[in-house]
């Protein structure tokens, strides 16, 4: 048994990755669960409109971090401003009671609002929009539509291009007459029609078992879900270029998958999150689809609303697409151009060797 | 036509893998190519497909399109079906229709596959994956056909049929270069090359290769020096270099040295010199 025990350290010890999971891992869910694991929204941001604007803000607690006072705006101003994500609270003046709408589509912070002004007796009146009953699968839904887009794009994605390596087909590839992008292209064409397919069964089962709301543009929503889509891909190529076996492309995409999952505010919200870890979920893909998806689905935000996580999805979707393609293709031809058109070529010497023996 | 690799080096880090080696394969002909492990066999072909950068030399290779190559990896898909795989390779190559249809009858046939095109490469044995990685490296009739280690691992039969494979294509104009740890193979090709730790120690046909082979090789039982014997059958072999065959070392008995014994002795003799 000793000789296995051996056995065994020195295999862990030549694995790096999964010494790395072993011991970086634990901490890693300490730390988000330390800092991260946070459902109580400590204020919300809030709009004040209407003729008695002033008098409400000098009034309310500091909960509310009123950002927007507007004595000349309406009702409907207020709800453009929740529409857009500008603010999470809109007071509404001039009536009695005054009027608090509240963005049903941030569900903790809604929660939370929803506890303070209830406080407040008949001097408010509560109006929840775009999720009324504060239902969790209203909020879940669009995030879980991102969660299997992620989970097809980095997982499935990299086993597929890593299975080409373990069986020695990408070799075989290498030297046929075929331009690497085309292979890369030709690899990735099925995971992401069989990705949006999945993007279409989830949202359509999820409006019809849970009531979602598809209150935006459709269009708009499946510009977001290309976009996100050309960012996860491209992590699983990353991630097939960084592995050699299908174990190593799981446990790598577990790497990329576990902080999304956790960060993206998709299960805590990024408000509530300490600083310290809120920036790691504003540099994941899913935090921005899950803006899109939420905004579009619940709320109904126009495209103009939702440009920032538009762009940053965009600018994602570049980086990340053209890095894993680049070396996906270094491993597609590390030798001579592919295109030789010459009935024959002479191969001057390189400076530099390439692969192995 | 002859395509080539002329004066050929690669390094991988510290270590020579290729060291001014220089090979020519003829159109028409089979190339043997064959060394122990880490000769650098797989790298000079890899060199000729382009799979591997030189650090000093040229290669002359025809383009992809006319290219053939079976890597010593399984060379298929494994869950596509024989006939799956042929089609998807010979689409790259821009094979379709009637042309892909006759083709494909034509080359299951001729490995012995026919029965087999609708089994899923996954399901075939060792030696009938080899056939299929074969027919498709063929598939699109190369000008240069590289054969990485094609036998290895596969039985006496689907060796022959290999063998035959290989032999028809080159009598059908193509270049060929395989590599072969199996001497016997090699014995029959119209070219053989033996590397030894990245350096051609001999090359020419199997008959020159004899002709031009110094020194005695002796049958005993009871080696004089160990360090230049090696066991064949129940007997032993011993390689002096400097020997005379017309004057053997007394009391032991020359023998007429074959392809086994040739790349022993000069191996023998390349590791002797680099040690003084």
């Amino acid at each position: 048994m000793k000789a296995m025990i051996v056995k065994e350290f020195r295999e862990l010890l030549r694995d790096r990755r999964t010494l790395g999971m072993l011991v970086a891992l634990p901490l890693v869910l300490l730390v988000i669960f330390g800092y991260a694991a946070n459902f109580y929204v400590s204020s919300l941001s809030t709009a004040v409109v209407g003729p008695q604007a002033s008098q409400v803000v000098a009034m309310l607690p500091s909960f509310f971090d009123v950002t927007v006072t507007e004595p000349a705006d309406t009702q409907a101003d207020a709800e453009t401003l929740l529409r857009d994500n500008k603010v999470d609270v809109a007071f509404v003046t001039g009536k009695t009671p005054v009027l608090a709408l509240v963005d049903g589509s941030n569900l903790f912070a809604a929660q939370s609002a929803v506890a303070a002004l209830n406080k407040a007796g008949d001097r408010v009146k509560t109006q929840v929009l775009y999720n009324p009953g504060l239902k969790t699968s209203w909020v879940m839904v669009p995030a879980i539509i991102g969660l299997i887009l992620t989970f097809i794009g980095t997982i499935v994605t990299s086993i597929g291009m890593v299975r080409e390596r373990e069986a020695g087909t990408l070799e075989q590839l290498a030297v046929m007459p075929i331009r690497p992008s085309r292979v890369i292209l030709g690899k990735i064409a099925p995971y992401f029609l069989v990705a949006a397919l999945d993007m279409i069964i989830v949202t359509v089962l999820g409006i019809g078992l849970f009531s979602v709301p598809f209150n935006g543009n459709p269009f708009a929503f499946a510009l977001g879900a290309a976009l996100f889509l050309f960012v996860v891909l491209g992590l699983g190529v990353f991630i097939s270029t960084i592995s050699q076996t299908a174990g190593q492309a799981i446990q790598t995409a577990f790497f990329f998958l576990l902080p999304q999952i956790l960060l993206s505010g998709m299960i805590f919200p990024l408000d509530a999150m300490a600083a310290g870890v809120r920036w790691i979920g504003y540099l994941l893909p899913l935090t921005y689809f899950t803006m899109i998806s939420q905004g579009i689905m619940l709320r109904g935000a126009p495209i103009a609303s939702l440009w920032l996580p538009f762009v940053v999805l965009a600018a994602m979707a570049a980086v990340v697409f053209t890095g894993a393609t680049l070396r996906f293709r270094r491993d597609l031809a590390p030798g001579r151009n592919p295109d030789s058109a010459s009935p024959a070529h002479e191969q001057p010497a390189a400076t530099e060797p390439a692969g192995t023996a | 036509m002859t395509y080539s690799v002329r004066s050929a080096t690669v390094r991988f880090g510290a270590t020579v893998a290729l060291d001014d080696v220089t090979v020519e394969v003829p159109r028409g002909s089979v190339v043997a190519v064959v060394g122990g492990d880490g000769a650098g066999k797989s790298t000079l072909l890899r060199a000729l497909v382009g799979e591997v950068s030189l650090n000093g030399g040229t290669v002359e290779a025809p383009p992809k399109q006319r290219l053939g190559y079976l890597p010593a990896s399984s060379g298929s898909w494994a869950a596509l079906t024989v006939a799956q795989n042929i089609d998807f390779v010979a689409g790259i190559y821009g094979l379709a229709g009637d042309e892909l249809a006759a083709r494909r009858a034509e080359l299951l046939d001729r490995a012995a596959l026919t029965q087999a095109a609708g089994r899923l490469a996954a399901q075939l044995s060792g030696g009938m994956r080899r056939k299929l990685g074969f027919v498709m490296a063929i598939v699109h009739r190369p000008d240069l056909l590289i054969l990485d280690e094609p036998s290895t691992g596969v039985d006496p039969v689907s060796r022959i049929d290999l063998w035959r494979l290989a032999s028809e294509a080159a009598a059908s104009g193509a270049a060929v270069l395989m590599s072969t740890t199996y001497l016997d193979e090699a014995e029959r090709a119209a070219h053989l090359v033996v590397l030894d730790r990245g350096r051609v120690l001999v090359q020419g046909s199997y008959d020159q290769v004899r002709a031009d082979f110094a020194g005695v090789i002796t049958q005993t039982d009871q080696p004089v020096r160990a360090e230049w014997a090696w066991r064949r059958g129940r007997a032993r072999h011993e390689y002096w270099p400097d020997a005379d065959p017309s004057d053997p070392p007394a009391g032991a008995t020359a023998v007429l040295p074959d392809l086994e014994d040739i790349v022993i002795a000069l191996s023998l003799a390349r590791r002797d010199a680099v040690r003084s």
